[in-house]
């Protein structure tokens, strides 16, 4: 059992607050991703889970342990970091085997387990070769290897993906995700990339500016962000605002339509995210700006209500430049936020 | 200019200044040591082999070499690791441990002397607090060991700074992940030092060494500053040849005595030290 528990963690360095306050409980087994923009403090997080870093005050718990006074050794974790850092001077053999070796465990073991995990990376005939004669994904495997020969409870990577091209990024994020469902190993997966994140996670938390917004399933914190910046930058093209004033009785006027809402007196905005709508015989008046077909789909970002709008359409629709659409949103797809907390509203 | 010539054209200054300045007159030596009397001969390497005070400068030269360069190496591995992990100050301890690099070799001499002679601040010193009755001279036939010490301490002193410089600068482009990594993976900061720092270093190693060590069987000026004719080493022995005896040709044959175990003790470290291919930061 490690279920990771982070309790009200804050990390300052010198003036600046990397992190406030965050509380989070990582479930034993689950595949957690943190996500978020560049500076947001995910590695800041990941490094203080992992013990390579001191967080100002607060609490880690591994495995019902309180860990935060430990050295990395001894929280029962392994990492893979964002540059692999694989030993040049040793082979992949001594690389993944470096752990093992501190542990002193007697040759054989250590030559089983090496074998073992270099096999199930796929590694296996580049055992004698130094780090200077890999390519970077075989370099990534290595670093994966080496933190899963420790038979960790904890697995911590920090965008581990980052440096690969797009292909090979896309054929390790599949096998990374069966290789560490196998293992039953606990993952904090920290990246950028919310298509990563959305493919691989059990839950994602989402960070913005050192704290975290959002902590759910992928399918949840894409159909319902808890915020207006969970919902911009999760989807691509992102979710569509457009203000809205309450009529009364739970009646909502957004460009010049009417749409059931909450029932509240404060001023909402509406989201609606660009490919739950159709084109229909009432709706939203949009004029058509740029087309761009993307093959499954077409993307016409348009002009609705003097704001920018996008919608995904299906490819067979005809529309072109300065074209009038009207486009009728999914009902139950509708979602509202208050501008003044940014926050979703039911 | 073709790109395919322009290196070679540039790096000919260079080229053409060191042949004039240093292969001509080396061709000139060799070839000094091996005439006598007008003819082609090994004489002179007979002559000076032979000489009763060979063996002893010989073995005073290696036993010194021996006895300093593994200090040095300590001593500046030390203090490289120390200074590496400074964050304030770092620069003004870098100065201050340097300043010895600046003093002259004969300089450096005479500052120990200074320390060991009979009137010196060691012998005042114990004189002072009463461990001894008078101030006795220390640097005699009669202490050999502490003729030897002194001269130690002095090289000491002055040269590990030049493999301090060296070390520090290949210890600061050892990434500070594979320390992170070797953390997490369970080695302590000894074994960090061990697995990462060293084997990583082995570049920097293999420069501080080929130098410090060719220039340990150069001593000359510290031992002729704190040994004088007590303490005979191949350098000391060149230049008596050269100045005392007026034999050049039996200089010109040490001189090349001392390139060959240089070279010898050069080719020895690199093997020992070498980076496998593909095996580098
Ligand atoms: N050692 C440090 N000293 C001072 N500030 C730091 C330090 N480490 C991180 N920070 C700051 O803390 C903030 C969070 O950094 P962190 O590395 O956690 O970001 P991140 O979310 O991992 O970003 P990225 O996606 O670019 O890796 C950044 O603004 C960064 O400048
Ligand atoms: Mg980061």
């Amino acid at each position: 059992m490690a279920e990771i528990q982070i309790k009200n963690v804050a990390k300052k360095f010198g003036e600046y607050q990397a992190l406030h306050d965050i509380n989070l409980t990582i479930s034993d087994r689950e595949f957690m991703v943190l996500l978020g923009a560049s500076g947001c403090g995910k590695t800041t997080l990941l490094r203080i889970i992992c013990g390579l870093e001191t967080a100002t005050t607060g609490e880690v718990w591994i495995g019902g342990r309180r860990v935060d006074h430990l050295p990395p050794k001894d929280r029962g974790i392994a990492m893979v970091f964002q540059n692999y850092a694989v030993f040049p001077h040793l082979t992949v053999f001594e690389n993944i085997g470096f752990g093992l070796r501190m542990q002193k465990l007697p040759n054989d073991e250590v030559t089983r387990r090496v074998e073992r995990v270099a096999e199930l990376m796929h590694i296996e005939m580049l055992l004698k070769r130094y780090s200077g004669e890999l390519s970077g994904g075989q370099r990534q495997r290595v670093a994966v290897a080496r933190a899963l020969a420790m038979e960790p409870d904890v697995i911590l990577m920090d965008e581990p993906l980052s440096n690969l091209d797009a292909l090979l990024r896309m054929e390790m994020r599949a096998e990374l995700k069966g290789v560490l469902a196998e293992s039953n190993t606990t993952a904090v997966y920290v990246t950028h990339d919310q298509v990563e994140a959305m493919s691989m996670a059990d839950r994602i938390s989402v960070m913005h500016k050192g704290k975290i917004v959002q902590a759910a399933s992928p399918i949840e914190v894409y159909r319902n962000p808890a915020a207006e910046f969970v919902a911009g930058f999760i989807g691509n093209p992102p979710m569509n605002f457009l203000p809205a004033t309450a009529t009364g009785n739970g009646q909502w006027r957004v460009a010049g339509q009417t749409f059931d809402g909450p029932d509240t007196e404060k001023t909402l905005k509406f989201a609606i995210r660009p490919e739950d709508m159709a084109p229909a015989d009432t709706g939203l008046v949009a004029i058509a700006k740029v087309i761009e077909p993307l093959g499954a789909h077409l993307l016409v970002t348009c002009d609705v209500d003097g704001g920018m709008f996008r919608a995904v359409l299906d490819s067979d629709t005809t529309v072109k430049a300065g074209d009038r659409l009207t486009l009728a949103p999914q009902p139950d797809r509708v979602r509202w936020f208050d501008p003044e907390t940014t926050l979703a509203v039911a | 200019m073709n790109a395919r010539f322009l290196p070679y054209v540039l790096i000919a200054p260079v080229t053409f200044f060191l042949c004039v300045f240093f292969l001509y007159p080396f061709v000139l030596v060799a070839n000094q040591a091996f005439t006598a009397d007008g003819g082609y001969t090994m004489e002179n390497f007979r002559e000076v082999v032979s000489d009763w005070k060979f063996p002893i400068s010989l073995q005073n030269t290696l036993l010194l070499a021996a006895a300093v360069v593994p200090v040095q190496l300590a001593l500046a591995l030390l203090m490289a690791t120390m200074v590496n992990r400074m964050q304030k100050g770092r620069d003004l301890i870098l100065y201050v441990w340097t300043i010895p690099l600046g003093i002259s070799d004969l300089a450096a001499g005479i500052i120990w002397l200074a320390i060991f002679e009979q009137s010196g601040f060691l012998n005042s010193m114990l004189d002072a607090v009463g461990v001894i009755d008078k101030p006795a001279n220390l640097l005699t036939y009669q202490n050999p060991w502490i003729v030897f010490l002194a001269i130690a301490l002095a090289e000491i002193w002055r040269a590990t700074a030049i493999m301090l410089v060296i070390l520090v600068a290949g210890i600061g482009l050892i990434p500070k992940e594979y320390y992170e990594a070797a953390e997490v993976f369970g080695a302590s900061k000894w074994k960090q030092f061990l697995r990462i720092t060293l084997p990583l270093l082995r570049p920097s190693l293999q420069t501080a060494l080929v130098l410090r060590v060719i220039l340990a069987f150069e001593i000359f000026a510290v031992v002729a500053a704190l040994g004088g004719t007590l303490f005979p080493v191949l350098m000391s022995e060149t230049y008596a040849y050269q100045f005392d005896l007026l034999n050049s040709g039996a200089a010109a044959a040490m001189a090349l005595i001392i390139l060959g175990i240089s070279i010898a003790a050069t080719l020895v470290i690199l093997r020992a030290l070498r980076v496998p291919k593909g095996a580098t930061i």
